[in-house]
């Protein structure tokens, strides 16, 4: 161990943590499953995501069943019995393959969950090394903007965001983002959850601009940009990593709250949230459609939420700040703000 | 302490004006639609859309716009267009409903956030500490769009242990009341009893290891009035801020996922039916009405804490 860096160390310590290598698997498993999507609907399924089947019969060992019985109830699982088409049963009445929509819409939920949190970790990074290196009114003024954000509850904000977005879309400069994509609930995302990255962050810049590797780096001749990006963007990703890990949790259950109030993925896209929406409605004759999405979204949550506890011990073992993974609150900052 | 208070009741309406700015522009400017049909909503008729463009100004420049939007919020006269009924009022009859949920989950979540992580705490290390720790990383990574759909079925629909949804005012009938309100109760708790007994844990484990710890034990103390009158008390003053920002995120979150599965009829229910028919208004009567809550909830939270902490009012006011 001695003379490696610390990154080794860390993926050492990473590595004999088994419960968090469990929880990567488990995660790997879930990444593996809704990337097989198109593969199980074009070779088993041989139904898209959204494909209707309303009036459909199949073969069920041997005996034929309807998809949708004329009351409108759909199918329940049946295994491997139809040959892997309609395994885990239709979603309604429109007749809909309940396995690929549950591979598609984690597709959603997952894409939304990390590209979100990319955008907030880019954000992030920028607002705190600029609020941290240039300090004094520039920090002033992002981090009063931070508050204002900060101060807003992300429910309320990304819901407020999410239905204006989805009537017509946004156009910022020559992008257009036409309602109904699913880029709206993804950026909408990814900027209500910025000030709870950037705080953190922001503190920590103002911590290593104080350090003497900083200074010699100044006194060398190095201008700004080298400074930020050479010297305080390496020792600031460590802890960024770790924030980042716990964001895809809040991303996720954001995700799933607002898609399933109709303020995030929108008709005829789908996401486990909602998913959920939609089976809600039939919940006491088809509860699995509730529980499938559902339980998608706690596996994958309980995998993000224990692998990152194992992150954040590997990556700094004497950590007392807690960084909780957890929708809405963090431990704050007093009086940094 | 007036001084502290006074300041952060001035940051509060320096960020309650940024607030209302945001709202201002996420409903009016940012979109690329025509303000004056969207707000007019699903029942739009030409005539509609012209009074709310008559009424709205949306002709006017924009710092007028907003000032026109705010007298509306304000005043009681924002209605909603697709159902004709005024958003104040119906926040108003929502508002009881709201407050027996959060209230109540909060009681909750905090009785046995602190019992569980007190628990965890003094059997450190020991199995009973690795059960509840598991229990409590599945209690933060439970969704509540699993678990509140979860209960109905479970226990309201399949086993009619609860009733299946409504809400009964405590004025009629208080027990009837609170038994409407276990399962919307416990689908809110669930994630904060996990959150809390964590955070509890681990403050208790940490302040086991200080000197005025030792010192209580050197004096004498039983280690039950050590852990309960120095290690358990210093502990919470961290809880108590936490406290007050998960209060305010469930009031303007969760809670809304949950009255709408279980039919609670409050505001948040009202917020998501609302946001199902896309009727503009009543987004932003609640959007307003409750990030001013928040804000207004936490400040009272800060000046209270700082009253009783004055290491944060001296810190404050040294810098």
């Amino acid at each position: 161990m001695e003379g490696r860096g610390p990154w080794y160390r860390a993926y050492r310590r990473l590595r004999s943590n088994r419960l968090a290598i469990a929880a990567l698997g488990l995660f790997a498993a879930i990444l593996l499953f809704v990337l097989a999507a198109p593969l199980w609907a074009d070779l088993v399924a041989e139904s898209g995501p959204n494909e209707t089947h309303t009036t459909a019969k199949i073969e069920v060992d041997g005996e034929s069943r309807e998809v949708v019985s004329p009351d409108g109830t759909p199918i329940g699982p049946v295994w491997l019995g139809a040959g892997g088409r309609f395994l885990l049963g239709a979603d309604g009445r429109l007749g809909r393959d309940e396995m690929v929509r549950l591979m598609h819409g984690g597709r959603t939920s997952l894409t939304i969950g990390l590209g979100a949190t990319l955008v907030t970790t880019l954000l992030a990074l920028a607002l705190a090394l600029l609020a941290g290196y240039f300090r004094g009114w520039t920090d002033g003024l992002i981090s009063r903007a931070l508050d204002v954000v900060w101060a807003f509850p992300v429910m309320l904000l990304g819901i407020a965001l999410g239905t204006a977005l989805a009537i017509s879309g946004i156009q910022i400069g020559p992008l257009t983002i036409s309602s109904g994509s699913t880029w709206l609930p993804l950026l909408v995302i990814g900027f209500v959850l910025v000030p709870y990255m950037a705080r953190p962050l922001r503190g920590e810049v103002l911590a290593l601009r104080e350090r003497e590797f900083v200074e010699a780096a100044v006194a060398q001749g190095s201008g700004p940009l080298r400074v930020m990006l050479g010297e305080l963007l390496p020792n600031l990703l460590p802890t960024a990593i770790v924030l980042a890990t716990l964001n895809v949790v809040n991303a996720m259950m954001l995700e799933a709250g607002l898609s399933f109030l109709g303020a995030g993925v929108q008709e005829p896209d789908s996401s486990w949230g909602s998913m959920i929406a939609d089976g809600v409605e039939v919940l006491a004759t088809a509860p699995l459609l509730t529980i499938l999405p559902g339980t998608m979204i706690l596996l994958t949550v309980l995998s993000v939420n224990v692998f990152g506890d194992g992150l954040r011990d590997a990556i700094n073992p004497r950590s007392k700040v807690r960084l909780e993974a957890h929708t809405g609150s963090y431990e704050p900052e007093r009086g940094a703000a | 302490m007036a001084r502290f208070a006074l300041r952060r009741l001035g940051g509060m309406v320096l960020v309650l004006f940024a607030i209302s700015v945001i709202v201002f522009a996420i409903f009016a400017v940012i979109p690329s639609y025509d303000p004056a049909a969207a707000i007019a909503g699903k029942n739009r008729t030409p005539e509609l859309v012209a009074n709310v463009e008559e009424t709205w100004g949306f002709d006017d420049p924009l710092p007028v716009q907003y000032l026109t939007m705010m007298k509306l919020v304000f005043t009681g006269e924002l209605i909603s267009y697709s159902s004709e009924l005024d958003v104040s009022e119906q926040i108003w009859e929502g508002l009881p409903a709201t407050l027996s949920l959060c209230i109540g989950a909060a009681v909750i979540w905090m009785f046995f956030g602190l019992l569980l992580g007190y628990l965890s705490a003094v059997h450190a290390g020991r199995l009973a500490d690795r059960l509840l720790t598991i229990l409590s990383v599945g209690g933060i990574s439970m969704p509540v769009v699993l678990l509140a759909p979860a209960c109905l079925y479970f226990l309201a629909i399949e086993t009619d242990l609860f009733p299946t949804g409504g809400y009964v005012p405590l004025s009629e009938d208080p027990l009837d009341w609170a038994y409407h309100l276990v399962l919307p109760w416990a689908s809110l708790a669930v994630l904060f009893v996990g959150f809390y007994s964590r955070v509890l844990r681990s403050n208790m484990v940490e302040a086991m290891e200080e000197d005025y710890v030792r010192t209580a034990r050197a004096k004498g103390l039983s280690e039950g009035q050590v852990r309960v009158r120095h290690v358990l008390r210093n502990s919470l003053i961290p809880i108590v801020t936490l406290f007050g920002l998960d209060f305010a995120s469930v009031l303007g979150g969760a809670a809304i996922i949950t009255e709408a599965v279980f039919n609670l009829q409050g505001v948040g229910q009202y917020a998501a039916d609302s946001i199902a028919n896309l009727d503009l208004p009543p987004i932003m009567g609640v959007t307003l009405f409750g990030a001013f809550f928040v804000v207004l909830f936490n400040t009272l939270v800060d000046i209270a804490y700082a009253y009783l902490d004055p290491r944060i009012r001296l810190g404050e006011s040294a810098r």
